[in-house]
């Protein structure tokens, strides 16, 4: 049996022609016909109607539910479900993913989060939802402040939190240079003022890179500029239990320009309220 | 067959040959089989999916970098669809052209093999029949090297399966190891503003889809050599710390114990996946490289520097040496050293900036990225043979090319480039031939390629 790339009509039927008078068997133009063998098997596979009644519809969700429903930040919850009817796939969002058609499933989400268990079938998909609530372990309340207009410079934490400056680094580099000393004097000051009107604030030191090194070395390198800041400032008699430090590596720019302006200004530590 | 045989040897030579031809000039360039792949014809229903087929199957061949493909335009006019076809004197002639073995394996062909068959449809059963022959045989009857029927089901997912199947065989045939079936994670963002989440794919880009919903930074993927599990880098619970989730059969979080640092990052398994090989500031300035169980208890230290070492990576064949970056003699080099932190030596001259280690599976190059011979920040893929230190430059400086992550073919590499003004997420050969892109929407970035 052959096939011509373009298959002329006239070509085709000298073909036939040709084969007929071999006796041998019957061509035909398409390809030959297929041995049934291998496929014999399959014909059971296809489980398209389930003998439960459902007329191929969409699957039923039983059962879906959380207990208990809420839960302090750090406890589990357990997760229940059983699906019946037809179902090809069950799954669980939140990163559960795909799920036997009945199950239990501790979880321990740290917010308050909604699970949408979606049952899916040859006539649709079903979804219910479970909600865990979570709630903070309670926190004793935060004293009053004390006689807002004492501080040095009055204002909200934020504003004057906002009023800390940027330490600027080196390429590659992450130790406090000259003017970065000087910055880090003005901003002890102010730091000082914080920490006196606001007792329980507690200041995140963030410290970034440039885009150029790989972004793996650069979040070590941003933790060794956020760290070599707040040494500093513990030098300066600053309180090491209120300020935090964090890498963000090249996660976060100031500014993605490919200069040595937009550079500089992402080698940087930079201070934001802490929680 | 007794050919194939010999031949069976020429892809492993292929194989290893591919980085280290650069490296050793003994090794003399293997000699390439050559394919011939007409398309395929389908009877009835099956005529429809065998565009997708064809396609499929041309591709797999292509990407596999063991053949070289005839191009379709040089074949004869008459494609055998079966072994039956062939004829001892097909006669002269236009049309004549393609019946006889070696009107394929002469000129303008001059091909080795011929993979050809055809589809058909048996209900919704999509059959395909198979077969590859040795074209440089006089006869017919010891020409056959595969013959083989493929089913799936009758639709375009079919067609691919059988497909990537009957390509499969072949690849088999000739001692390369096929792709099918592995995964490459990568971390995916929508936008320059989107948070990253930890994404998977089928290795030739489709079923993409997220494992991570933090709404954070997760980046740092790594996956285990038995490709059950997955480790990563996540800023979900405040400071960057390390997560490790099983993947299969279900994506679920191990909830892996980070101990006391402001960072821990650059997770990666070890070899026998029982414990896990990390960066971390714990007790000191960023970083040390620590190793910990899979739960993340018994962490100890392996270095000791006072300097940055980070994205640890373990020697997938033997489990005893460590490849790290470390920014202990300057800007960030290579560097190798024994499990127990032993033997520290520089691998990169001291040139540029070089990161992003990855072991080939035979535990004996790497791949990583190097701004060698470029401004900082210009980083290209480099091959290196550890023990002789040679490199190869894969890339020249189209965009940033970085993150370079070998195929379980040990002959890929999956790695992110900015070449076309976006990052995203790109396969080659690892002699840096036949780039190809795999990933198109939002930004990409870090792939891994695994079971």
């Amino acid at each position: 049996m052959f096939t011509n790339r373009k298959l002329s009509p006239i070509l085709m039927t000298a073909l036939l022609a040709v084969a007929a008078g071999c006796h041998k068997h019957t061509p035909v133009p398409a390809p030959p016909p297929l041995n049934p063998g291998p496929t014999s098997t399959t014909s059971g596979g296809t489980d398209n109607t389930s003998g439960s009644g459902t007329l191929g519809g969409k699957p039923t969700i039983a059962q879906f539910s959380a207990e208990p429903t809420t839960i302090q930040r750090g406890q589990a919850s357990t997760l229940r479900w059983e699906v019946s009817g037809n179902a090809t796939s069950v799954t669980i969002d939140q990163t559960i993913g795909t799920v036997q058609n009945s199950g239990v499933r501790r979880v321990f989400p740290s917010d308050s989060t909604t699970y949408t268990l979606t049952a899916t079938g040859p006539g649709g998909a079903t979804t219910s939802q479970a909600t865990v609530s979570v709630i903070a372990p309670v926190a004793p309340p935060p004293p009053p402040p004390e006689n807002p207009g004492m501080g040095d410079n009055g204002g909200s934490l934020g504003s004057r939190v906002s009023s800390l400056q940027d330490v600027y680094f080196d390429y590659d580099k992450s130790d406090v240079g000259g003017e970065a000393q000087s910055v880090l004097a003005q901003n002890a000051a102010v730091l000082k003022g914080i920490f006196a009107s606001f007792p329980n604030a507690n200041i995140t030191i963030e410290g970034h890179c440039d885009e150029r090194g790989s972004a793996e070395y650069n979040l070590g390198l941003g933790d060794r500029r956020a760290s070599s800041v707040k040494d500093y400032l513990v030098q300066l008699g600053l309180p090491a239990d209120k300020l935090n430090t964090i890498s963000y590596g090249k996660e976060r720019p100031q500014c993605t320009d490919q200069n040595e302006a937009c550079w500089q200004k992402n080698r940087r530590a930079h201070f934001a309220s802490g929680q | 067959m007794k050919k194939l045989a010999f031949l069976a040897l020429a892809p492993l030579v292929l194989w290893f040959a591919l980085p280290a031809q650069d490296f050793k000039g003994e090794i003399s360039k293997p000699s390439t089989i050559v394919l011939a792949v007409p398309d395929f014809r389908g009877s009835g229903n099956a005529q429809q999916l065998m565009g997708v087929f064809n396609l499929t199957l041309w591709n797999d061949l292509q990407s596999s970098g063991l053949f070289k493909l005839v191009p379709k335009t040089s074949y004869p006019l008459s494609v055998p669809q079966q072994p039956t076809d062939f004829v001892p004197n097909p006669g002269q002639g236009q049309n004549a052209r393609g019946r006889a073995l070696s009107d394929w394996a002469t000129s303008p062909v001059n091909a080795s093999y011929l993979a050809f068959g055809y589809g058909g449809a048996q209900g919704n059963v999509l059959v395909l029949r198979g077969w590859l022959d040795d074209v440089t045989q006089a006869n017919t009857s010891q020409a056959q090297a595969l013959g083989k029927n493929y089913t799936a089901s009758a639709d375009e997912g079919g067609a691919h399966k059988v497909a990537h199947d009957f390509a499969t065989d072949i690849i088999t045939l000739f001692g390369g190891k096929s792709l099918q079936g592995t995964h490459i994670y990568f971390v995916h963002r929508d936008s320059q503003a989107s948070p990253k989440e930890i994404w998977v794919m089928d290795y030739d880009g489709s079923n993409q889809h997220a494992i991570t919903h933090f709404n954070s930074i997760s980046i740092e993927p790594a996956v285990s050599a038995d490709g059950t599990k997955i480790a990563f880098t996540s800023f979900a619970k405040g400071t960057p710390g390390i997560f490790v989730f099983a993947v299969q059969p279900t994506v679920r979080d191990l909830h892996f114990y980070n101990q006391k640092a402001s960072v821990n990052e650059q997770p990666t398994f070890t070899p026998d996946n029982s414990q896990v090989v990390y960066s971390s500031s714990a007790g000191g300035r960023c970083c040390r490289i620590f190793i910990a169980n899979l739960d993340g208890t018994g962490f100890r230290p392996i270095t000791h520097s006072t300097f940055i070492d980070a994205e640890p990576k373990v020697n997938p064949k033997t489990g005893a040496e460590i490849v790290f970056t470390s920014g202990r003699s300057g800007p960030q080099q290579l560097y190798r050293m024994n499990n127990d932190g032993g033997d520290i030596e520089r691998l990169t001259d001291g040139t540029g900036e070089a990161g992003n280690p990855a072991w080939a599976p035979n535990g004996q190059i790497i791949a990583f990225s190097w701004t060698r011979g470029y401004a900082a920040g210009k980083f290209n893929v480099f091959t290196m043979d550890v023990a002789s230190r040679r490199y190869v430059q894969l890339t020249h400086d189209e965009g940033r090319n970085e993150n370079p992550s070998w195929g379980p073919d040990g002959a890929h590499l999956a790695f992110a480039s900015t070449r076309t003004g976006s990052s995203q997420i790109w396969t080659m050969l690892a002699n840096g031939q036949e780039p190809k892109q795999i990933t198109t929407r939002g930004l990409n970035e870090r792939p891994v390629w695994g079971k």
